[in-house]
């Protein structure tokens, strides 16, 4: 074990990503998650890694697709409407297979919105976002040290399946201190992965590479989506991630996701004290959606609420899990404002009464 | 018996698409022997665009990665910034380079980014139909300027030679011309030049091609290469525009 | 001290508001508590606001947001105005007097004075005015150990800085003991 440090959210994803092996950052200012940049300025020249503040997002993510192609480990970071900007390059990415791991700490929209926290970018990360039939996988911490092991996993999931890999917080995660342990025996996790495909020159030793997402043969490009499709089916079975919290006895479950999900566990304690059992379902990987786990409990829990810091986005995925088994309700808060935990109780309570 | 015309060996042995009269396979040519003669095969990566060349990643024996359409400046930089031994060339047309890509390959350039792009100039949209490019000449009719390209609803054609010269981080900049011999011959030392300015670790260097397009021009193959002589060049002069003397 | 405290920090920028949670987290942190601090990074920073929450606590952190607070530390008028109300009953109001000019109009509440930044001009630097404010914190919550408060600047000040440590322990104990 390592020694605690209070670190911010923000410059703990960028330690995580350089101690993942990640030498190559490439990205533009946004707050809220701007220091991840400041962070890399500093330290990749200093380990003989390369920062590109880039022209635009747009750029930031084809500057990705480039060091991807060329196999090395690279990560950029954003917030929503720079995450909207970089749509285009995540598709060209999941067409050319292409390993990555993006940042977004959402802000809320739509349009420029505001800075303050949010999680309205659910449908645009987990439903595709940009053209074509593909996924993100997207992992949702919800603490500091969680940001640290997430990323050095994306790093090792990104590479193992050739897929983009998106860590997705908010502002309070991107900005909170708090302690974080750099566990040695967490980083020898880290996995080298032989890019065989990678376009690094064939130094004429053997056939070369070519990167692409074009297929113009309809046949041929077919195929190519059909093995899309079965990697990602293989994803969803081998990883998958959910807390699981409380739920063995709970009358209510709540389901929330990242800075939500801690929220709810304050609110578990008080209902205690008012004895109402109420349990947490907290994906941790968005995409899969940890469908089993609300399966399984749905035999139990009388009913089901998604919390979440949108209109209500996670919910229907969750809808689609219980389908039908059990009453599923939404609440959020939009625009920056963070669900209180008195109002998550109330929510709880009105439901019972039902 | 001696062998006196081949292949080179950087240009892959396939048939190319482009249309009878096209140029562009001349300037694939061109970087082919520019590659086998400074021998850099095995450590070059070539971006494909988007547009008529969209697969030329067929026609070259190197690495290949093909970018999104105006991307290939931004992707050329993560290429090269992995791997800064590797030699890097961007093949893009005047929409891909001119119009949606603008902010890449400017940006690129101003950085000073050690590539090398190979900028062909057509002065129209050849893969999606003869539309206007920025780089369409006035009076130029095409499918969406069929009256001709007029000033006060289409702007001005743009000259990116002129416009990259004024950057400090592009060091070699020059144009030349598919439309006889004596040009191509000139394109072939400008293109193998900036592989050299590459190689030496100068800057961003870039060549533009002035090519024909007889399909979308609506002219036979020799009108066209007549075209480019008497309309294009007049307002996209030829020549060296930086890093004539530059020592490589 | 309870099983949590919840702390809000506000004043101006450049009190040194959020250096000064970060402090008493790095603080808790070292007594092995579980700790969160969270800045306002809204668009109020760019007014001359600052505020920071700072969490302490026993068992793991929840939610790093504070709805309401066990102690409240104000540096201004402003941040009394808008915070005076989340302060739980029982809780504790620290001001600087030198810099509010007004009194707690709860009663609900233990309000404390302290003209922390004419304390500070006195020791010849307002930057001190922070960790005076925070002697008073401890003084009252015991929220932290002085000697973790120490090993605290150690690790976030920059080495350069480290010649200061004297005078802000100095600092901290005329807070300590107004």
């Amino acid at each position: 074990m390592g020694e605690k440090l209070l670190m911010k959210g923000n410059e703990v994803i960028a330690e995580a990503a350089l101690r993942a092996g990640c030498r190559h950052y490439f990205g533009y200012p946004i707050t809220p998650q701007t220091e991840i940049a400041h962070y890399m300025a500093k330290r990749m020249p200093q380990v003989n890694g390369t920062f590109v503040q880039a022209e635009s997002e747009v750029a930031a993510i084809n500057m990705v697709y480039g060091a991807a192609s060329a196999g090395v480990r690279v990560l950029t970071s954003s917030s929503s409407p720079g995450i909207s900007l970089k749509q285009e390059g995540l598709s060209y990415m999941a067409g050319a297979e292409l390993p990555a791991v993006v940042v977004n700490i959402v802000r809320c929209g739509p349009g420029l919105g505001g800075i303050l926290p949010a999680q309205c970018d659910y449908f645009q990360t987990v439903k595709g976002g940009g053209h074509g039939d593909y996924k993100i996988y997207t992992l949702a911490p919800c603490s500091v040290q969680e940001l640290y092991e997430l990323t050095v996993d994306a790093f090792n999931i990104s590479d193992r399946y050739r897929i983009v890999t998106m860590i997705m917080g908010d502002g309070i995660l991107g900005q909170m201190m708090e302690a974080v342990e750099f566990r040695d025996e967490h980083e020898e996790k880290v996995i080298p992965y032989d890019k065989d495909w990678a376009t690094t020159g064939t130094q004429m030793k053997r056939d070369k590479n070519v990167v692409t997402s074009i297929y113009i043969n309809p046949e041929v490009l077919e195929k190519h989506n059909q093995k899309l499709q079965a990697k990602y089916a293989t994803i969803a079975q081998e990883e998958t991630r959910v807390e699981v919290f409380n739920c063995e006895e709970a009358d209510i479950i709540v389901t929330a996701f990242g800075t939500v999900a801690r929220i709810v566990k304050n609110v578990i304690k008080l209902a205690e004290k008012e004895g109402i059992k109420v349990g947490l379902i907290r994906p941790i990987t968005l995409w899969p959606f940890p469908d089993a786990a609300f399966r399984q409990y749905s035999e139990t829990a009388k009913a089901f609420l998604s919390v979440e810091m949108n209109a209500g986005q996670m919910v229907e995925d969750v809808r689609l899990a219980v389908n039908g088994k059990r009453p599923v309700y939404f609440y959020g808060r939009m625009g920056g404002m963070v669900p209180a935990q008195s109002e998550i109780l109330n929510k709880i309570k009105e439901i019972l009464a039902k | 018996m001696a062998v006196a015309f081949k292949k080179p060996h950087a240009l892959a042995d396939a048939s190319m698409h482009y249309c009878p009269g096209c140029t562009h396979g001349i300037v694939h040519r061109l970087i082919a022997e520019a590659i086998d003669e400074l021998g850099i095969e095995g450590k070059t990566i070539g971006i494909s665009p988007v547009g008529c060349t969209y697969n030329n990643y067929e026609y070259f024996n190197c690495d290949m990665v093909q970018a999104a359409h105006g991307r290939a400046p931004a992707v050329g930089t993560g290429v090269k910034r992995a791997n800064p031994d590797n030699v890097v060339f961007t093949y893009q047309g005047d929409g891909d380079l001119a119009a949606i890509g603008t902010a890449e390959i400017i940006h690129a350039a101003a950085r000073g980014e050690n590539i090398t792009t190979i900028f062909v100039n057509n002065a129209i949209y050849g893969m999606t139909g003869g539309q206007m490019a920025p780089t369409t000449l006035l009076d130029q009719v095409t499918t969406t300027s069929p009256y001709g390209r007029k000033p006060d609803i289409n702007g001005f054609p743009i000259n990116v030679c002129n416009m990259i010269s004024t950057l400090e981080g592009a060091v070699f900049i020059e144009r030349v011309s598919m439309h006889d011999i004596k040009n191509i011959m000139n394109a072939k030392k400008a293109i193998k030049r900036a592989f050299e300015v590459q190689m030496a670790k100068k800057g961003f260097s870039i060549v533009e091609v002035l090519s024909s397009c007889p399909t979308n021009w609506g002219m036979s193959p020799v009108e066209a290469l007549k075209w480019i002589n008497d309309k294009m060049v007049p307002i996209y002069p030829l020549g060296n525009f930086k890093g004539k003397d530059l020592e490589v | 001290m309870g099983i949590q405290q919840d702390i809000i920090i506000a004043g101006f920028g450049g009190q040194g508001i959020l250096s000064a949670g970060r402090l008493l987290a790095y603080a808790g942190m070292l007594e092995n508590k579980n700790v969160s601090w969270l800045p306002s990074y809204g668009p109020e920073m760019r007014g001359g606001t600052a505020n920071c929450n700072v969490i302490i606590s026993e068992e793991p952190v929840g939610s790093p947001i504070l709805n309401s607070a066990t102690t409240l530390v104000v540096m201004n008028g402003p941040s009394l105005d808008k915070f005076e109300g989340v302060v739980e009953k029982g809780g504790i109001i620290i001001i600087d007097s030198s810099l509010v000019d007004r009194k707690v109009k709860r009663s609900d509440v233990e309000a404390c004075e302290i003209p922390a930044t004419m304390m500070a001009s006195d020791m010849g630097n307002l930057t001190y005015a922070n960790i005076i404010m925070l002697g008073k914190l401890i003084a009252k919550t015991a929220i932290i150990d002085k000697s973790n408060f120490e090993k605290a600047l150690i690790k976030v000040l920059p080495p350069k800085k480290h010649y200061m440590i004297p005078e802000e322990m100095k600092a901290l104990e005329l807070g300590m003991s107004y």
